[in-house]
Formats: C-alpha cells, sequence, structure tokens
C-alpha cells in the first residue's frame, strides 16, 4: 500500500466496486449516497473505513469530504485502489487517513469486516 | 517526493497554519501523483465558491483562512450560485444569499480577482506557452492544455487552492507527460456543438490523461468549448491532441451509435419549460452571434443566457445585449446552469438546452429533466 495521508484509524469495512461521485450523489451534511444506482445507497459511511475503486467527478467533491468529516459524519479512513486529486486533497485537508492498496490488498479487503489501519506500520 | 528546506519547514507550520495546510495538501496530491518536486505555478483557477455546492462548512472554512491568507499568484474563481444584480427576482433564502455572499467576500479578502467565471481563458491574457497553471474547473483546465499551450493538472477545488496560497504545484502527470495512448476517430461530418459536447463527454469516460482525436474538422471556440466541458464532466481526461491517429494507441470510433448512448443517457425530457444558454458561459463573440440570431424574433418560454460580467459589460456597450433582451432573454453573470439554485425542481421539470456538461448536473443535481439541442435547432423550435 501507498500512504497518501498517514494516521491511524479502526471500523468496519464499507465497500463498493464502483466509483464515488462525491459532489454529485453524496449529502454533504450526512455522508450518505443518495443516488440510487450505486450500490452504497442509503449506506452511512460514517465511522467505517470505506473501500472504493476511486473518486469521480467535479473537483468540488473535495469540499465534499471536508464537510462530512465538519459534521462528523465521515468514514474514519479511505482506501482505494487509485487515487484521484480530489479525493487526495478533501482527506489531506480533512485529516482522513488515505492509502491506495495494491490489487492483491484490495480484493482481500471484505465487506463488513473490522480492521485497524495504521499508516505507519506499512501494513492493512 | 523531495521538498527544498523552506517547504519543509511551511509544511512543519513553521509559516503559519495556512502554509502548514497548503503544504499538506501539495504533499497528499504530490504523493497520490508519484510527483518527484513541487514546481512554480503562474496562475491559479479555483473551483468552489458556489454556496449550493461548498455548503456550510466550505463557507466556514473559506472564512477562518480568509483571516489571515493572502493569494501569492493571480488567481481567478469560477462562478458562484447567482447574479446579486438578480437575486430578488428569485426564490432564494435570504440565508442563501447571506452565506454566497460571505464566500464571494472570503475570496476577494484572499486577494482573488473576483471574476465569477468558468472560462478564465477566455477574459484573461494567456501567459506563454508552456507555463504551468493550475485550474481546477474542468472544462477551463482542458481549453489551457489543449488550446492555450498552458500546462496544468486537472486539479481539485483544495489542490488549486492550496497552488494559490503557495505559488507552487506538484510536478506529475500532464505537466510532464501528455503522450495519449488512445485515439477517438470522429466519424461524424460537420458536427455541431452538442455533438461536439458528446464527443467530449465520450472521450471523458474512455480516456486517460490525454487522448488524440483524429477527423475532427470545422471546429470553431463554441463548438470546442462544448467539448472541454462535455470531456471534463465525465472523467479525468485533461487533454485532447487534434490530429491523425497516432500508431501507437489504441483506437476507438465516435459514429452514429456511440452518440446515440450519449444522447439517451443525458436527454431525459422531450421539451423544456425553459431554456438555459452557456455552460461553459458564453464569450463575447458568441453574445454577438446570439444577437444576430435572434433579430426580430422572439421566444416563446424562458431564456436564460448566461455570460461573464465582463463580457457582459462589453456586449451592452456594443449593443449586442439589445437585440437579446428583446427577444426575451435575461442576462445573467457571475453564476451559470450548471449547479445554479436558480433553476429549481419545485417550479420547473424540464431545461432546454445545448450544453452536454449542463445536463449532466441539471439532471444529477438540480433534478431536472433535460431537453438536448443544437442552438440553431433551440432559436428555430423556440422563437417565432
Amino acid at each position: 500500500m501507498k500512504v497518501i495521508v498517514a494516521g491511524k484509524a479502526q471500523g468496519k469495512i464499507l465497500k463498493t466496486n464502483i466509483p464515488i461521485n462525491f459532489l454529485g450523489t453524496v449529502d454533504k451534511k450526512t455522508g450518505i449516497i443518495h443516488d440510487s444506482k450505486h450500490d452504497l445507497f442509503n449506506m452511512p459511511m460514517k465511522d467505517s473505513i470505506l473501500v472504493f475503486p476511486n473518486g469521480v467527478g467535479s473537483s468540488v467533491g473535495a469540499y465534499t469530504i471536508y464537510s462530512i468529516k465538519s459534521n462528523h459524519s465521515a468514514p474514519a479512513a479511505m482506501i482505494c485502489k487509485k487515487v484521484d486529486l480530489t479525493v487526495a486533497s478533501g482527506c489531506a485537508l480533512a485529516n482522513i487517513p488515505l492509502v491506495i492498496a495494491t490489487e492483491q490488498e484490495y480484493e482481500k479487503l471484505q465487506n463488513g469486516s473490522s480492521i485497524t489501519l495504521d499508516t505507519d506500520s506499512g501494513k492493512l | 517526493m523531495e521538498l527544498t528546506k523552506e517547504e519543509e519547514l511551511a509544511l512543519k507550520g513553521e509559516y503559519g497554519e495556512t502554509l502548514e495546510t497548503a503544504y499538506r495538501i501539495l504533499v497528499a496530491t504530490g504523493e497520490a501523483t508519484n510527483a518527484q518536486k513541487l514546481v512554480p505555478i503562474q496562475w491559479a483557477h479555483l473551483s468552489g465558491v458556489n454556496y449550493n455546492t461548498i455548503g456550510d462548512a466550505g463557507e466556514e472554512f473559506l472564512s477562518k483562512l480568509s483571516q489571515d491568507a493572502k493569494v501569492k499568484v493571480m488567481t481567478t474563481v469560477n462562478p458562484m450560485g447567482f447574479d446579486f444584480d438578480s437575486v430578488s427576482k428569485y426564490n432564494l433564502s435570504d440565508e442563501f444569499v447571506q452565506k454566497q455572499k460571505s464566500i464571494a467576500d472570503s475570496y476577494k479578502k484572499m486577494g482573488v480577482i473576483p471574476s465569477f467565471s468558468c472560462i478564465p481563458y477566455e477574459i484573461f491574457d494567456l501567459p506563454e506557452k508552456g507555463t504551468q497553471v493550475s485550474f481546477a474547473e474542468s472544462n477551463a483546465a482542458i481549453y489551457a492544455n489543449s488550446i492555450g499551450s498552458l500546462k496544468t493538472n486537472k486539479e481539485s477545488a483544495f489542490s488549486a487552492l492550496a497552488s494559490a496560497l503557495t505559488g507552487k504545484s506538484p510536478y506529475s502527470d500532464l505537466r510532464i507527460d501528455d503522450t495519449p495512448n488512445l485515439t477517438i476517430r470522429m466519424k461524424l461530418e460537420n458536427p455541431n456543438e452538442l455533438e461536439f459536447g458528446m464527443l467530449g463527454y465520450f472521450a471523458g469516460k474512455i480516456a486517460d490523461n490525454a487522448v488524440q482525436l483524429s477527423g475532427v474538422s470545422g471546429m470553431d471556440r463554441r463548438k470546442c468549448k462544448a467539448l472541454c466541458g462535455g470531456m471534463g464532466t465525465s472523467g479525468r481526461c485533461g487533454k485532447f491532441i487534434l490530429g491523425e491517429e497516432t500508431p501507437a494507441s489504441e483506437k476507438v470510433d465516435f459514429d452514429k451509435k456511440e452518440m446515440q448512448k450519449i444522447h439517451d443517457e443525458l436527454n431525459t425530457a422531450d421539451k423544456g419549460d425553459i431554456i438555459t444558454l452557456g455552460s461553459p458561459q458564453l464569450g463575447l463573440q458568441e453574445i454577438a452571434d446570439l444577437s444576430l440570431m435572434l433579430k426580430g424574433r422572439e421566444f416563446l418560454k424562458r431564456c436564460m443566457v448566461f455570460c461573464p460580467r465582463s463580457v457582459q459589460e462589453q456586449a451592452r456597450n456594443l449593443g449586442y445585449t439589445n437585440e437579446i433582451e428583446r427577444a426575451g432573454c435575461e442576462i445573467l453573470s457571475d453564476c451559470c446552469t450548471c449547479l445554479s439554485p436558480l433553476v429549481d425542481k419545485n417550479e420547473i421539470d424540464s431545461v432546454t438546452t445545448n450544453s452536454i456538461k449542463g445536463a449532466y448536473y441539471l439532471n444529477n443535481s438540480n433534478g431536472v429533466g433535460v431537453n438536448l439541442k443544437p442552438l440553431s435547432q433551440i432559436i428555430s423550435d423556440e422563437t417565432r
């Protein structure tokens, strides 16, 4: 894995294989995805370890990430396959630990299981 | 990523919280894009101005930041939610208006040029070829790279803001390498601006950082802006290169079938209750053309025309606005079709527009149906 924003976090994995459009589909107060076509529709990301391939959509999505953190509805950490500038900069400002997982690491992450992420240890 | 001594100190907070935050963002985005170092940039263009999109947390963040932050390079900003000149005609809450004013004031306090435009490339002089800039608005980043001969990544709202505050950006991706690994072969003949927008949307979906477009002819600035707007909406691609197919790249056709698929995705209504023109905002030449096209004609329904403040001023002084307003259009500045709270689903069900970018956000964010038509057809169908 590669560390983008350092930190420690513990939580249950909330995983999707569909990219997330933060500006267009995530409620900036509740952190809930309101796009009924997304498989995380209506699932709160609060305190989860959010695992998703990458972010898509408007550059303003970085503000959405900051906003859900300010409203105490943000994930405890995020794990991506590819990192885009919107997610990287949003997590950096909001102090949400963010790592890029290798393909192998990513596949191993099971939805619903509890994990501890410590970016200092370099392991998932 | 290697930082200079000064950059290290700033990251550690030696020069205050603002620069520490800015460098933290630059380091994260640099790591994410495998940058080896930071490079100076000469111009930043920021997104994240509309209260509709950044909300209370964004407003409070900017208000606090502006207490001591100052931009280090020329910095321009995207549209906000409405035009202060006409806001009283709309049904917006006092709170919305107040928060929007606070956001605009915070940016001004930091020293940005209050351009409130998504087409900075059209209203400011461009620096010399190859200059590093940092543009967050996607259509502007694509235009700057592809037509303006400048260099920028498709920045995020915060990475561009961090660039504005430090005058630097990670040296990575399109700043180093803009070789396309995909060629899209344009198969449509004499495409109008709507078809250029769909080509862009198609390219954005499948291209990586850069894309080669072959078989494209007859592109003017209006069509080019439609292409940039569409491309920026659907993906991460930040540059197109016009020309022949490159041998090393993968090849994909854009023909009637591909176009129909995009049309089916974005055309969600058979007709519009109102018309919006401008996303990206219209430039002076487009306003001049519109005034000629509308000569002696009158719209049968409401039509909103979005352009930058400086374009509206010039258009008024040149007399272009007379014909446009006589035809029933409302000219709005400092805002745009995209993500404007002025298009409210409680008041209207659908919008007719020629903008692919507008169509995407009107449907996904404003929640209204969209009827897509090229401008020439809008004028023949919707005026008398």
